[in-house]
């Protein structure tokens, strides 16, 4: 059973300080969700559990599968089968879906295995195919070139699509409901529930509640100004859709007292 | 972003520098007098009227100044090259009939299994001389002809006469003139009225001995309603000093019929490449120029179309890919002589390592010429802070009832893009391909599935070990 567990994260962005000494344990088979307001350092996690190169840690360790990630560079995190959905997945124009999905698989496997020969293509397919059926998108969606002209909803479908070809071990979702409507955010919802079980734990980062009426958390963490300032069990997430957040600034106050 | 040391291993990826001793039964002394164009005419055995025209273009190419745009030609010794390197005493029809050195280094090249496996016909040039020419049968006896440049002359002369430089005069440039003065080898390519060949023509060309000039000189006449796919390649064994390759390229499209000339260039980084390329457009004719040059020293080439009666249509595919050490400065023109013409220019370029690639491109309109319709796209892709792109996009438009479109874009693979590709598992190398595959994607898939292969190949290596 692997986890991800971060310790004491202090990361900044251009020297200034973002993260402010973040603890989180994420275990495979759960569902956690990370709320909070806009600016509180939620997408920073997400970008520096994935080791993008802006994101300066300065304090702190994040331990996956037995080592310490944050020397790692980001394909390597992802071999260890660690997952980010991007909240603005970016294009490449000229690459389709289909070939840059099994370039992907193929990576993973070859640093799983050197003498790897790659993903046999109808097997690979077969998965796309039926991937594709969950998250009702059109066949022809696999030979467009990636994110090139998608709308919103597109773009987070292919974000899903990619986390169940990769079937990674941790997979974060960065405020993959943002810019969907209803419809799409349940379609999208549906098809992270079909990856939920024992071998996949999920970090959801929202700022609002509703995609958490779609996939239940099982636990809810909020986070302010840099810092978890309340975890709790699901119900923590209605009370938030009741009184906001304003309640917890004092408990940001007395964090950071 | 780029290591030098990873620079330097990347320069030494070339797969095609090999060389062979050189078994050449005769050679030019090296630079270039009247008595050198002689020797060349006499050694080919041509009639009165074409050793005339050499020398008239002899005079030319001396009277005429180098060239000051474009690419830096004031290293390039004209004074030490070889002008004619006759490599064996004929030109074969089948392999046997190669000199085995020759024939080895072809087959290293791969080109006699795509002969059998996908190809019309082929012919391939080995420093100065074409050293096998064949084509299908079935299509020789549909009336087709494929030839070396010389047997052209002399089995078909009135029909060679009637077409040769009319598309490119030998006052057209400097390096038309010397090619004009010193031609051998390339093609002769006629396809009758109506006939449609289904798989490509390929020519292949090979530079052997060090500081040799190689000049071929290929004319394509496609009759009304013809069609015709001819394929280029080319590569030279890497050297210390500098080679010369100065090609002319004559493309006659009648009325109905459609040409497409797809070359695949890719010369060591030793080689200046100056090449003169254009078509003469009829009624309702197309012609394609799908140019991709990655190798050589220099290159400058803007193969053309010049749409001369209504429904012409020209499309030219340009891609240079400039690693370290060199510069392409390609492009291409089209001129719209006749209303009701349309054109499309599609330009890639890639810059890696210091490299330096230019488009250049003329698009005009003459008065009169109405009803044009023409799209003009360059976009360039920078892979690092050292590398160089340049765009001179000249537009002359003397009607105007036009429809013109110009676009350019200037990138950089992105921090965010190659972040994205290897948040799932690709490493920095495999990404940044990926973002170059996917922005020459738009002319791959213009290619025949067998060279979108090898293309796809060549810019893996020109990739692998570039990044740091």
């Amino acid at each position: 059973m692997s986890e991800l567990a971060i310790n004491d994260l202090h990361v900044s962005v251009n020297h200034k300080p973002i993260l402010k000494g973040v603890n989180l344990v994420v275990k495979q088979g759960e569902v956690h969700a990370l709320m909070g307001p806009n600016g509180t350092g939620k997408s920073t996690l997400a970008y520096t559990l994935m080791g993008h190169p802006n994101y300066e840690v300065t304090k702190g360790e994040v331990w996956f599968k037995g080592q310490n990630i944050l020397t790692l560079s980001p394909d390597q995190r992802a071999h260890l089968g660690l997952f980010l959905a991007f909240q603005y997945p970016v294009a490449i124009p000229g690459v389709s879906v289909a070939n840059f999905m099994r370039a992907a698989i193929n990576s993973q496997r070859k640093a799983a295995n050197p003498a790897d020969k790659g993903i046999p293509i109808p097997e690979f397919r077969k998965q796309l195919k039926q991937i594709m059926e969950v998250l009702k998108m059109d066949p022809a969606f696999a030979s467009r070139y990636l994110n090139d002209g998608f709308s919103g909803g597109e773009k987070k479908r292919v974000e899903v699509l990619q986390m169940a070809m990769l079937k990674p071990e941790i997979a974060i979702l960065d405020e993959t409901d943002s810019g969907l409507d209803i419809d799409a955010l349940r379609i999208v919802s549906e098809g992270v529930n079909k990856l939920r079980g024992p071998e996949t734990g999920i970090l959801v980062i929202t700022h609002y509640q509703r995609i958490l009426n779609y996939i239940k958390p099982d636990y809810v963490h909020i986070m302010m100004e840099g810092q978890i300032v309340e975890s709790g069990e699901a119900d923590l997430a209605i009370q938030l859709e009741e009184h906001g957040y304003d309640w917890l600034k004092t408990k940001t106050d007395i964090v950071m007292g | 972003m780029a290591s030098d040391t990873k620079i330097l291993e990347g320069i030494g990826e070339y797969k095609y520098g090999f060389k062979d001793p050189d078994v050449s039964v005769f050679k030019s002394r090296k630079g270039l007098d009247r008595h050198v164009v002689e020797q060349i005419s006499e050694m080919k055995d041509e009639p009165q009227w074409m050793l005339d025209f050499r020398l008239r273009a002899l005079e030319h190419f001396l009277k005429r100044p180098m060239p000051t745009w474009g690419g830096d030609l004031s290293k390039l010794n004209l004074d030490d090259i070889y002008y004619y390197v006759k490599p064996a005493e004929a030109t074969g029809r089948s392999w046997d009939e190669v000199p085995d050195t020759i024939k080895n280094t072809f087959e290293k090249l791969g080109i006699p299994e795509a002969e059998q496996k996908f190809l019309a016909g082929v012919g391939a040039q080995y420093e100065s001389e074409m050293v096998y020419h064949n084509i299908q049968a079935s299509l020789e006896k549909q009336g087709v002809i494929f030839l070396s440049i010389e047997d052209g002359l002399k089995q078909h002369p009135d029909l060679f006469r009637k077409y040769f430089s009319t598309v490119i005069p030998i006052e057209d440039n400097k390096f038309a003139a010397l090619n004009s003065a010193v031609w051998s080898g390339g093609s002769f390519i006629y396809v009758p009225k109506g006939v449609k060949v289904d798989l490509p023509l390929q020519a292949y060309f090979r530079l052997n001995v060090a500081n040799i000039g190689q000049f071929e000189r290929t004319l394509i006449i496609a009759d009304e309603g013809s069609h015709v796919h001819y394929v280029e390649g080319c590569t030279a064994p890497t050297y210390t000093t500098d080679s010369f390759h100065s090609g002319v390229i004559e493309i006659i499209v009648h009325k109905g019929a459609r040409v497409r000339y797809t070359t695949i260039q890719n010369w060591s980084t030793n080689v200046y490449n100056l090449v003169t390329q254009r078509a003469l457009v009829y009624e309702d004719a197309t012609m394609e120029w799908v140019d991709a040059n990655l190798g050589s020293k220099l290159t400058m080439k803007y193969p053309s179309c010049y749409l001369k009666e209504p429904g012409a249509h020209g499309e030219i595919l340009s891609m240079a890919f400039a690693g370290r050490g060199q510069h392409q400065d390609a492009g291409g023109k089209v001129i719209h002589f006749a209303p009701h013409t349309s054109s499309k220019i599609v330009s890639k370029s890639i810059s890696k390592s210091g490299g330096r690639s230019s488009y250049r491109g003329l698009l005009k309109v003459y008065k009169g010429a109405s009803d044009v319709k023409s799209n003009v796209v360059c976009d360039a892709l920078l892979l690092d802070e050292t590398s160089r792109s340049d765009t001179y996009p000249y537009i002359e438009i003397d009607e105007e009832d036009v429809t013109i479109g110009h676009e350019a874009t200037v990138s950089k693979v992105g921090e965010e893009q190659l972040f994205y590709l290897m948040s799932r598992g690709l490493n920095e190398d495999e990404a940044t391909s990926m973002v170059v595959s996917g922005f020459i994607e738009p002319l791959i898939k213009e290619l025949p599935m067998e060279y979108a292969i090898e293309m796809n190949r060549l810019i893996q290596l020109q990739m692998e070990g570039s990044i740091g």
